[in-house]
């Protein structure tokens, strides 16, 4: 069943019915047995009346001559109750009540006894004489009884029917009432719009609460996720379009100046704005890829050194040494290729970018599960090295023209791969250390 | 005039020092809020171009904080965010003007003139004082509708004077106008500027206050 209300309300009523039938049951049972015994002690209470009115078998016969048969009061539904019948203890037929039966009550003596006359069920009650020398029975039909008690149960079960329809009525309505809150809520989120993300039921009743602690938790999640997109698209959009404002105002440059020092070191921004740009594209594209590919199946066992020797085989930076410690060649993480080729090659470039002519770039192990890269260049300022994994940070003393976009790119790459980056500038030698650690356990 | 550049972004902001120098003015770089401020204190300028995106925090909360400490020079937004909440942000602040990036170099000096002489308490665009028509966007000078050619650095010198005839400028002010900061200038260079002026103008129209400087006397 779909609906909660429908649900609720088929559990309800089939519950209720349930206890009902087990009341009447219940009720049923009880009566029953309240019943018989009341009807019992009646048959032995008109048994013994009968027996201490017969005098003796004689005078009995006598007695009976006269008025052979007595008359049971009819009572209207219930008549022909109680049947009495006396018996000499020699077998014959002393006297009888009018509604008793031609045949014997019983042939049991005396107390009580179940016996079948004419395809009935009877109930009897036998006392027994000897010296008045007669046999009393007093029986009732034990159909009649079973009749009482159902006209009882009948009479407290027609109502409870009769009643059902509105008990149902209410239990609908009650139903309903109680789940007011979440149809508040349903509406309220109904009716918002696509992206109002504003927290959802304040003032909840304790059972929906985790519902809708769940539903705020999971809006201001798609909240942050939201800002921080706009914030990156809104960097995004500055960081393209100053390179562009540049390039355009140098080529106006370019076009209105009258003397050829000034246009050719026009000419030349432009070329250097229009690599700018192009390196800021390729590392947007990077990073939108990083944050879009989550998880990848894609593992592979990846050597560090090879890769680093394939990385640096790929740009040369003429006046620096590169060294790429060999203990490098043993280290082997496993993860997507292309996440470590992108961080080793991000810090790599940065190293050699950063480095003085004739300086010296290290790659070098640390430990069983950790790397790092050194070089000669000017380090961070200290108060800076928390922020230049921010997306789009460049620092204040950069002089050369960075995307900001690096050591963001290598901090989300490294975290695809588990592994985390340090930096830390190197003391007392100039220079910074990027450290990378790959995670815990690893081979 | 004047101007001072506030904008990180290397390519940018040599594009926009050469650029507004091609439109006569002269143009202070510094890229970022806190060299903002020191250039601020140290010396007058016409007219300010701030990018919102600095290094050292936004741009916007510059505007704020200068307007706050009673800065009067009228201020042009580089902005290159979309929303025209930035926009109206930075203008509530009290930017006098804004530009998008990318933008066009002439559109941009054509606005620093706007504000410039709205921050002078003009609006025509032409300077008139003395009987000259001085035209900053062309770097023109007439008397009587017959153009008198001037040289950039004699146009400023005129400018500077013409702004307020009458008042005294030292001849550190009108350096201040001519040169910028890396610009060595030579000791007499002011001086040279005035003679040519003089002999281009009529020798009783600048008037040498001795010990004071300079200013503009009407003799018509």
């Amino acid at each position: 069943m779909s609906s909660l209300r429908g649900r609720l309300f088929a559990i309800l009523v089939v519950t209720t019915s349930l206890i009902w039938l087990a009341a009447t049951a219940w009720i049923y049972l009880g009566t029953k047995n309240e019943l018989e015994r009341v009807l019992d002690t009646r048959l032995q209470e008109a048994a013994r009346m009968v027996a201490s009115l017969v005098q003796d078998d004689r005078s009995s016969q006598a007695a009976i001559a006269g008025t052979p048969q007595f008359n049971a009061v009819e009572t209207a539904g219930y008549e022909r109750q109680l049947s009495c019948q006396i018996w000499s203890l020699g077998g014959r037929l002393v006297a009888a009540s009018t509604t008793a039966p031609a045949e014997r009550l019983s042939a049991h003596g005396s107390g009580f006894h179940d016996s079948v006359i004419n395809g009935e069920a009877w109930r009897v009650y036998a006392i027994e004489d000897a010296a008045k020398g007669v046999r009393v029975l007093v029986g009732d039909r034990l159909g009649l009884r079973e009749r009482l008690v159902q006209d009882l149960v009948l009479g407290l079960v027609a109502p409870t029917l009769l009643m059902l329809p509105l008990f149902a009525g209410l239990i609908w309505l009650s139903v309903g009432r109680g789940l007011a809150p979440l149809r508040q809520i349903a509406r309220d989120l109904q009716s918002r719009p696509a992206d109002d993300l504003s927290p959802v039921g304040a003032n909840a009743v304790r059972e929906i609460r985790p519902l809708t602690d769940a539903l705020n938790g999971l809006f201001r999640r798609l909240d942050l996720a939201r800002r921080h997109e706009r914030e990156i698209t809104a960097f995004a959009a500055h960081e393209l379009r100053t390179p562009l404002a540049g390039i355009r105002t140098q080529a106006q440059i370019a076009k209105a100046a009258g003397n050829d020092a000034i246009r050719l070191s026009a000419l030349d921004r432009i070329v250097q704005g229009v690599d700018r740009t192009a390196r800021l594209i390729s590392q947007l594209l990077a990073l939108a890829r990083l944050d879009a590919a989550a998880a990848s199946s894609d593992r592979q066992r990846i050597r560090v050194g090879p890769l680093l020797r394939e990385i640096d085989g790929e740009r040369k930076w003429p006046e620096l040494t590169v060294e790429i410690d060999p203990a490098l060649d043993d280290l082997v993480l496993s993860g997507q290729a292309e996440n470590l080729r992108l961080a080793l090659r991000n810090l790599h470039e940065n190293a050699c970018g950063h480095s003085p002519a004739g300086g010296q770039v290290r790659w070098f192990r640390i430990a069983e599960t950790a790397l790092a890269v050194e070089d000669d260049g000017p380090g961070i300022p200290a108060e800076e090295v928390a922020l230049v994994t921010q997306r789009f940070y460049r620092g204040r003393s950069a002089k050369t023209a960075g995307t900001g976009l690096g050591l963001s790119i290598v901090e989300t790459a490294l975290a695809r791969l588990g592994a985390s980056l340090s930096l830390e500038n190197r003391t007392p030698a100039a220079g910074l250390r990027a450290t990378i650690t790959l995670p815990a356990g690893h081979p | 005039m004047r101007v001072l550049i506030v904008e990180d972004d290397p390519l940018l902001a040599d594009g926009l020092a050469v650029g507004l120098r091609l439109h006569g003015m002269n143009a202070e770089l510094v890229g970022s809020c806190g060299d903002a401020r020191h250039a601020l204190a140290a010396g007058a300028f016409d007219a300010m171009v701030l990018d919102i995106m600095l290094p050292d925090g936004s741009g916007l909360d510059l505007l704020r904080d200068l307007r706050t400490q009673g800065e009067r020079c009228p201020i042009l937004l580089l902005t290159a965010l979309d929303q025209t909440r930035d926009r109206i942000v930075g203008l509530d602040r009290g930017a006098d003007d804004y530009l998008g990036k990318p933008f066009d170099l002439d559109e941009l000096a054509a606005r620093l003139r706007s504000i410039g002489r709205r921050g002078e308490g003009r609006a025509a665009p032409a300077i008139m004082a003395v009987g000259l028509v001085l035209d900053p966007e062309r770097h023109a000078v007439a008397r009587d509708g017959t153009t008198i050619d001037v040289t950039r650095r004699e146009f400023a010198v005129l400018r500077a004077l013409a702004e307020r005839p009458g008042v005294i400028r030292s001849r550190a002010q009108l350096e201040e106008r001519l040169y910028g900061w890396q610009e060595d200038v030579e000791s007499n260079a002011i001086e040279v500027h005035i003679h040519n002026l003089r002999q281009k103008l009529g020798r009783e129209l600048i008037e040498t206050v001795r010990g004071l400087g300079y200013r503009l006397k009407d003799v018509s």
